[in-house]
């Protein structure tokens, strides 16, 4: 059986699914329920200076897509709205409650060293693992000078974060925005600060829907909204990209992430490890099903790793990191076409007005025998996959390798790019 | 309930009974049974609930009892709710060329006014419908989908249930019909003056399809209600709440059209008249006659065709009046007697038997009509073939090769056929039609049950949208 613990900038839990700061950790009572459902660690709430901010009615966005709720899901909530003295003492009983849980503590208070230093001494005091230091919240607090405004000026990431490592003994996880253009620049700023680890991605900025009666962005607040937060399955693949940028940096090599963005299920949580991540958070999926989510995360990813003899989360950390290439390396002689298979087929013409209308016409229709028949042309099939990604059942069109007799041969070494030493063109530079 | 209350009374097992609030959950059926056939006419009438279990009801209790009648004649398919729909509808995969389309007897788009639905674009959905099928209403309530659009939805190859097409179409067409407006606009008037013989689907659907092209149109029908068999002849529960005539209603909101009731054709109206007298005739006289059993005994006073005994409790104000003996017998096969033989037993009647002569898969009810009959506790006897129906005893009974069959009342429903006509062209015993539903005379066209092809209602609406627009070629509009 595979073993999930985790040290991730020197915090040990022992599964690496941790809940990300949130509502989901905003009061011992939810993290209790949490502990006790098998959650590895939670990242508490953010904390902020006394006052506590105000919150709004209602706080939520979804876009829901063919009937499955919450593909994508906004929030335009604040952090914590309770006095700063409560959420201290409940981190501390959390944490002398459940010791062999990690218990990291979201922080954000205005761009001062007298601020961060106060805030850090008291969390100190909780017993709480580290500190995670929250750049990214785009609505509401980057408006002053905080979350996102932070996060969006690298100096500013390595000015806190360089504070919050001279002012504290705690692992500092700088957590990053991903509504800037160069996801890496933050993320050296962190290191360059000190930090232990980065978390990523927070949320991005976002307006759901509009509500096409009262012309109110939703969520409306008394028939007005703003941009809030977008988060969900719909962001996964933004947030993969970003983490792997940062794995795959060689001047980061060695920085621990952790892996944030639309996670729901055990294999979205092995796809971040396998692209860098050393642990990964958890939220929006928290938030649809509730905590229970956590006993198939847990024992799908050990069955999973036990299936390929992963013995600890390390033995696949990173795996793909490789594999992740830029465009110019990827090898332009590979060449796969679309199979369907015809017992599997439902005849539902998917593929078909797919590719005819928007691909590259590979798909033949034939109703020879009474029934419909749909066949891959191979010789203009480009490979491009649309066919199987439209078809609604599992397996029915595969992508199958042709071997063409070519060589790997890469846009550098292309004899079409007027960059590559085989170019065979003119330019009218040339 | 006293005196009964000394016996061992067993829980009635009819739902019905279940559902309603009455006294009618305790049954000892020897006993009561007993007591009632000893009534001098041996009817049962209202004092057995459907399931043929004999209600024991104090006498201040009946009053309960017959506003519980209708219960039975409740909607066989309820409409699904909004929530039901879009995900019904989100259900649907949208396919390309779509088998179900394609299985449509009027050709509506399926997929694309599910989408409507799913999108929250009722109207886009209900237009989609009706402009294919001006009778979508009813044809969501009586088509055989699990036969047509249904049968071939890739859902039913996707090892799923089929999306439920017809109660989706449901959704849309009362949608529309819950509106103020009528969704089609009538073209500017042509001057043209169409008659059509017969208010039935087929008659009604060429109406809407003149009357929308500006053409004048007045339809003929010898009842006094228009409708047809949707009317007169589908099963009560099927068509609930009076909707085939409401759906005529919103039918008739085309403007146009002017409906001529107790006016029968040979009696009332010649063909020659017509012809002289409008500018194109269509005719949908759908099938007046019944096909006879064949056997002696047929004539016997308890012998009914189904057909009237449908359309008389179609036709009833209050159905717990309708008396039902309690032993009715149904010759036949098709949905007819399917209709017949249940709605008996739903009035009350305690033994109903279908006599069908060949096998199950021979039996042109589909499977889901035989399974609606069967769970109401119909029996059906496949290969009996009546032989002779006779009352020498004094009692009436049905003889088959291999037994006899005992009964109160004989129910026919071995199809319908139809009445000759002079004049025109006849093929296989009905009006013969080229492909633009043109008979041999000139100015004459006809469509419906009255020409060759499926019985089916939405195949009479499509035989009267087709007919029109063939109509308004030959009268040189377009």
């Amino acid at each position: 059986m595979a073993d999930l613990t985790t040290y991730f900038a020197g915090i040990r839990s022992n599964n690496p699914f941790w809940l990300a700061s949130a509502p989901p950790t905003d009061k011992a009572y939810n993290v209790e329920r949490a502990f006790r459902a098998g959650w590895g660690g939670v990242v508490w709430k953010t904390l902020g200076e006394d006052p506590p901010i105000v919150n709004v009615s209602s706080r939520y966005g979804a876009v829901s897509l063919g009937g499955a709720a919450m593909a994508g899901f906004n929030n335009i909530e604040l952090i914590t709205d309770r006095p700063l003295s409560v959420n201290l003492r409940e981190i501390t009983q959390i944490k002398r409650d459940w010791p062999d849980r990690a218990m990291v503590v979201s922080l954000m208070v205005p761009c001062n060293e007298t601020a961060w230093t106060k805030i850090l001494a008291q969390v100190e005091q909780t017993g709480a693992d580290g500190v995670e230091l929250n750049f990214g919240c785009p609505h509401g607090m980057s408006e002053r000078g905080m979350g996102a405004a932070v996060g969006q000026v690298p100096d500013y990431i390595e000015m806190i974060t360089r504070w919050c490592k001279s002012h504290s003994r705690m692992p500092v996880i700088v957590k990053l925005t991903p509504n800037v253009t160069d996801i890496v620049q933050a993320a050296r700023a962190a290191k360059d600060g000190g930090a232990d680890a980065v978390s990523l991605i927070n949320t991005i900025t976002s307006i759901t829907n509009v509500d096409l009666d009262s012309m109110s962005p939703c969520p409306s607040v008394d028939g007005r909204g703003t941009h809030g937060g977008y988060c969900g399955p719909a962001v996964k693949p933004i947030a993969l990209r970003m983490v792997g940028e940062i794995a795959r940096e060689p001047a980061l090599r060695g920085l621990p992430i952790s892996g944030i963005g639309g996670i729901s299920s055990w294999r979205d949580a092995a796809e971040f490890i396998a692209l860098g991540a050393g642990n990964v958070q958890v939220c929006t999926a928290a938030m649809h099903y509730g905590f229970r989510i956590i006993d198939d995360m847990i024992s799908g990813l050990s069955n999973w790793m036990d299936g390929k003899s992963y013995s600890r989360i390390a033995d696949f950390q990173g795996l793909a990191v490789p594999n992740f290439v830029h465009w110019d390396d990827l090898n332009l002689n590979y060449k796969s076409i679309a199979r369907i298979d015809q017992d599997l087929c439902i005849r539902c013409g998917l593929c078909y007005a797919a590719c005819e209308d928007t691909s590259h016409q590979s798909i033949a229709t034939s109703n020879g025998d009474g029934a419909r028949h749909y066949n891959v042309i191979e010789a203009e099939c480009v490979g491009c996959n649309l066919c199987a990604h439209v078809c609604p059942v599992a397996a029915c069109i595969t992508m199958i390798p042709v071997h063409t007799g070519l060589p790997a041969l890469t846009w550098k070494e292309h004899p079409n790019n007027p960059s590559s030493p085989h170019f065979t063109g003119t330019t009218d530079r040339a | 309930m006293s005196a009964q209350k000394i016996i061992n009374f067993t829980p009635c097992p009819c739902q019905a009974s279940q559902n309603g609030n009455y006294l009618a959950f305790w049954v000892k059926p020897d006993v009561l049974v007993n007591k009632f056939i000893d009534e001098p006419d041996g009817i049962c009438n209202i004092f057995r609930c459907r399931a043929g279990h004999v209600i024991p009801l104090a006498r201040k209790d009946i009053g309960t009892w017959m506003a519980d009648i209708d219960d039975h004649f409740r909607e066989s398919h309820p409409p699904l709710t909004s929530a039901q729909a879009v995900t019904e509808a989100n259900r649907c995969y949208f396919c390309y060329d779509a088998p179900c389309t394609e299985a449509c007897p009027t050709d509506i788009d399926v997929p694309g006014f599910i989408r409507g639905i799913a999108s929250g674009n009722m109207a886009g959905a209900a237009i989609k419908i009706l402009q294919e099928n001006i009778f979508g209403g009813s044809c969501a309530r009586v088509c055989p989908t699990e036969i047509l659009c249904e049968h071939a939805c890739v859902w039913t190859k996707a090892g799923g249930p089929a999306v439920q097409i017809g109660a989706l179409q449901r959704v849309a067409t009362d949608w529309q019909m819950a509106q103020p407006t009528h969704p089609f606009i009538r073209a500017p008037a042509t001057g043209k003056h169409i008659a059509i013989i017969g208010a039935g689907p087929a008659g009604l659907s060429a109406a809407h399809g003149m009357a929308r092209r500006g053409h004048d149109v007045t339809v003929y029908d010898t009842k006094p209600k228009p409708g047809g068999l949707n009317e007169y002849g589908i099963a009560a529960y099927k068509l609930v709440d009076d909707f085939a005539a409401r759906e005529i209603e919103f039918l008739l909101g085309i403007g146009g059209i002017t409906l001529e009731h107790n006016k029968t054709l040979g009696d009332d109206l010649s063909l020659d008249d017509l012809a002289r007298n409008f500018d194109a005739v269509f005719l949908a006289l759908g099938q007046a006659a019944v096909n006879m059993a064949g056997v002696t005994g047929e004539h016997l006073p308890s012998v009914r065709n189904a057909v009237d005994f449908i359309a008389e409790l179609r036709q009833a104000p209050d159905k717990s009046a309708l008396k039902i003996p309690r032993r009715v017998l149904v010759i036949g096969g098709g949905n007819t007697a399917i209709d017949a033989a249940t709605q008996a037993k739903l009035l009350g009647a305690e033994d109903v038997t279908i006599l069908y002569r060949k096998g199950r898969a021979q039996m042109s009810a589909t499977a889901i009509e035989q399974n609606w009959a069967l769970t109401h506790h119909v029996v059906i006897h496949f290969h009996a073939a009546p032989v002779r129906i006779e009352s020498e005893t004094g009692e009436l009974c049905v003889v088959t090769e291999s037994r006899r069959y005992p009964a109160d009342l004989v129910l026919r429903a071995v199809g319908q056929k139809f009445h000759p006509l002079d004049g025109l062209e006849i093929e296989n015993g009905r009006i013969k039609i080229d492909q633009n539903h043109a008979t041999s005379h000139p100015k004459i066209f006809a469509g419906g049950d009255c020409v060759p092809g499926l019985d089916l209602t939405v195949r009479a609406v499509q035989d009267g949208k087709c007919a029109a627009r063939a109509i308004h070629e030959f009268l040189g509009c377009d």
